[in-house]
């Protein structure tokens, strides 16, 4: 019954798309592709341009299919919608897991070819390479690379405290206190679900390593998630809100950058996308503002990519579809999106000279960790695991770390079940 | 049952009376409702089908038909999340119904005094209501912030040990929740009772009053019993906006800290829309469903009951 069901699901999903596609391509201009991204702020808006101009000096017409909303929540609800009538885009911005679940209902297209004429093998680190592949077919091509595993500082601050940089956990605690007591807050954040696991992730990784980061969090190895090492990560964990102000609860998380900025706040643990704020503010990288690996993960990089997935679609739009995805890894357009955005390049082979220090050690970084296995995916930012695997964990770790009498063993205990859950 | 009825009236109320001038005219009204009617029915009804047949299947991120029985529900039964948010649910109905009944009536008997200015005062309680949710939220949310807002501005007076952080406590933040929406809703509430004070007969409350009762105890004995449809009607408004409630939460707390103050509509809206656990989230949405028609049901029967008697 249930296998009936699914194979007449699959039916009905390939012939809605070839019902789509015939009807869309009267309507569709020769060679055109619809991308649908949430790229449009300011600077983000000017990177994706870059992506259309570079697509129309081919001769490919380009649709654009922007939808607001940072976090693509909208997006993507418009991308179901329209996927399920059977009219979906020729590219969409999706990532991590989910591109293996839009891939389990059939409806992504694959880009063996362009990767084999381009040797995407080659050129992209192996743990990248494989997100990126349902079935052991490319489908989908990475944009960038953002890593969530920073630090980031405020230096007259650090230096008011008399407090360096700090590099290991303790070092962060001591530090804290030392910030405090010269009237500051130690470590700006913002009290929300996402933020919470940003934090929690890394110190996780600081605490239990990345060999434990992959058991935990990707895996969901129930030994791990109910084990000691867990119950370690949690209490560390928990042990960083004394760092933290009261008013947090509910702050988006440029306002802690602004903190940071303004020197209310002496430390933040977010990723790469704060830099945007920092250089929104004028100021510069290694001078007016400090970045790190955060404490103890100078050996591992969490990476966060954002990447392009193409639909299944037929004849000249898939051509140009193929266009779409080589022109994606090209150097030009790497460069420019990823100095707009904040992030680096998804290909390690770039020249970095235009970058700020702060990107050039995020290359370094990601290019030495990719060969000694310390890259790790974010589970905080969807790419280790399902959205629903993700979203139980979402749970236990805010409900954790808000909760005033929750003992760490209860929220290891919690974190199996929420692995479980996943129907 | 109300579709049917509202279709019938008008056919055999008016329609027979002008029936003389010719068929098209009996069946015009029946033409002229049809359309409303199939659209009601499909995009009302029908959805709420749809969305009982997901809640018994595996949907995830998108619909699909693998049907599972009612694990769904036993996820959700599970589901400590759900609890809490059930729990919040209860807790802010049943305060935010209750005070807002509450103050809107003592609003509304002092504004029924007969006082000057009257209709300005009036404008001015009201005037909450004509604000989304969402800047109700945004505004309570700076007032309840302890760095900015009512405990930064009592402790700047000197008062230096004075605390109102239930914005950013676990245990409290539902009842911030409360408060807000009671600002929101009270105003509302008071013009129902206005209108319905304004309804009771003079004349029994001049006997009342000649057989030498207080006005305390005419209100009490008198004014109060004769508003029993309005405070009906209240109830009925003021608990469907709270088994709703949506907005005010992602505006004012967005469900925190933590979860501690997700409500029922929050967690639908979480699982279905952003966590791809669409058979889920359909769940949660027919429970809430099922809140609604309990509250509905022995309304629309005591109103046809009613009618039938009337």
């Amino acid at each position: 019954m249930p296998s009936f069901a699914r194979s007449f699901n699959k039916t009905t999903l390939a012939l809605a798309t070839a019902a789509a596609a015939s009807l869309a391509l009267p309507s569709a201009n020769a060679a055109e592709v619809e991308v649908l991204h949430w790229w449009t702020s300011g600077g983000e808006a000017r990177a994706a341009n870059v992506l259309k101009e570079l697509m129309e000096a081919e001769g490919y017409g380009w649709e654009d299919f922007a939808v607001a909303g940072g976090g693509g929540e909208t997006a993507m609800t418009v991308l179901k919608s329209r996927a399920m009538s059977g009219n979906p885009p020729s590219a969409a911005q999706i990532k991590g897991p989910e591109i293996q679940e839009w891939g389990e209902l059939g409806l992504l297209g694959e880009l063996d070819e362009v990767a084999e004429a381009e040797g995407w093998d080659e050129l992209l680190p192996p743990t990248v390479a494989e997100v990126m592949r349902h079935d052991g077919s490319y489908v989908a091509v990475p944009v960038n690379v953002h890593r969530v595993n920073w630090l980031w500082a405020n230096p007259e601050v650090l230096e008011a405290a008399g407090v360096e940089m700090p590099t290991t956990l303790d070092e962060l605690f001591s530090a804290g206190e030392a910030i405090r007591e010269a009237g500051y807050i130690p470590l700006a954040h913002g009290g929300q679900a996402w933020q919470d696991a940003t934090v929690f992730e890394t110190v996780l990784l600081a605490t239990g390593g990345t060999e434990f980061y992959q058991q935990a969090l990707v895996e969901l190895d129930e030994e791990a998630l109910g084990g000691e090492q867990m119950v370690e990560a949690l209490e560390t964990f928990k042990r960083l809100r004394e760092l933290m102000d009261d008013d947090m609860s509910g702050r988006d998380w440029n306002i802690a950058t602004s903190m940071v900025i303004e020197g209310t706040a002496g430390m933040q643990l977010m990723g790469d996308w704060a830099k945007g704020e920092f250089t929104a503010a004028g100021l510069t990288a290694g001078e007016d503002y400090l970045c790190a690996a955060a404490p103890g993960t100078q050996d591992a990089f969490t990476f966060n990519i954002d990447s392009l997935a193409m639909f299944r679609v037929e004849g000249e739009e898939r051509e140009a579809q193929q266009a779409l995805a080589r022109l994606v890894l090209e150097p030009t357009f790497q460069e420019a999106f990823n100095l707009a955005k904040g992030s680096i390049p998804a290909r390690p082979d770039l020249d970095m000279g235009e970058f700020d220090s702060c990107a050039q050690q995020s290359m370094q970084d990601f290019q030495r960790t990719a060969e000694e296995d310390g890259l790790v995916p974010s589970m905080a930012h969807g790419m280790a695991v399902r959205a629903d695997v993700q979203g139980a964990i979402f749970d236990v770790v805010t409900n954790y770390f808000n909760s005033r009498d929750m003992a760490a063993e209860e929220a290891a205990r919690r974190m199996v079940n929420a692995a479980q859950a996943a129907l | 049952m109300s579709l049917s009825s509202y279709a019938a009236q008008p056919a055999t109320g008016p329609g027979s009376r002008r029936s003389r001038s010719g068929p098209l005219q009996a069946w015009l009204p029946k033409l002229v409702l049809a359309p409303s009617v199939a659209i009601s029915l499909c995009f009302v009804y029908g959805f709420m089908l749809w969305t009982f047949i997901l809640s018994l299947t595996n949907s995830r991120m998108l619909p699909s038909y693998d049907f599972v029985g009612f694990a769904q529900y036993a996820r959700l039964m599970a589901n400590d999340r759900w609890w809490v948010a059930s729990t919040n649910l209860v807790l802010f109905g049943g305060l935010f119904v209750a005070i807002c009944l509450a103050l809107g009536l003592l609003l509304a008997i002092l504004l029924d005094q007969r006082i000057r200015q009257e209709g300005a005062l009036r404008t001015l309680y009201l005037y909450p209501m004509a604000l989304s949710f969402i800047v109700t939220g945004v505004v309570w949310k700076w007032l309840l912030n302890p760095g900015l807002g009512i405990q930064a501005m009592v402790r700047g007076w000197g008062f230096e040990n004075f605390r109102f952080d239930w914005l950013v406590d676990p245990d409290m933040a539902v009842y911030t929740l409360v408060i807000a929406a009671v600002w929101q809703a009270s105003g509302f509430v008071m013009a129902l009772f206005l209108a319905g004070l304004r309804g009771v007969d003079d004349s029994i409350l001049k006997a009342a009053q000649l057989d030498g009762a207080s006005l305390p105890r005419i209100y009490w004995r008198v004014v109060i019993p004769c508003l029993r449809p309005v405070v009906f009607s209240a109830v009925m408004i003021l608990s469907h906006i709270a088994i709703k409630s949506f907005d005010l939460v992602v505006a004012l707390t967005g469900g925190g800290p933590g979860y501690a103050s997700d409500l029922p509509a929050t967690f639908m809206y979480a699982h279905a829309f952003t966590r791809a656990q669409i058979g889920l989230g359909s769940a949660s949405a027919m429970l809430m469903l099922g809140g609604v028609l309990a509250i509905l049901i022995p309304y629309l029967y005591s109103e046809l009951r009613n009618r039938r008697h009337g």
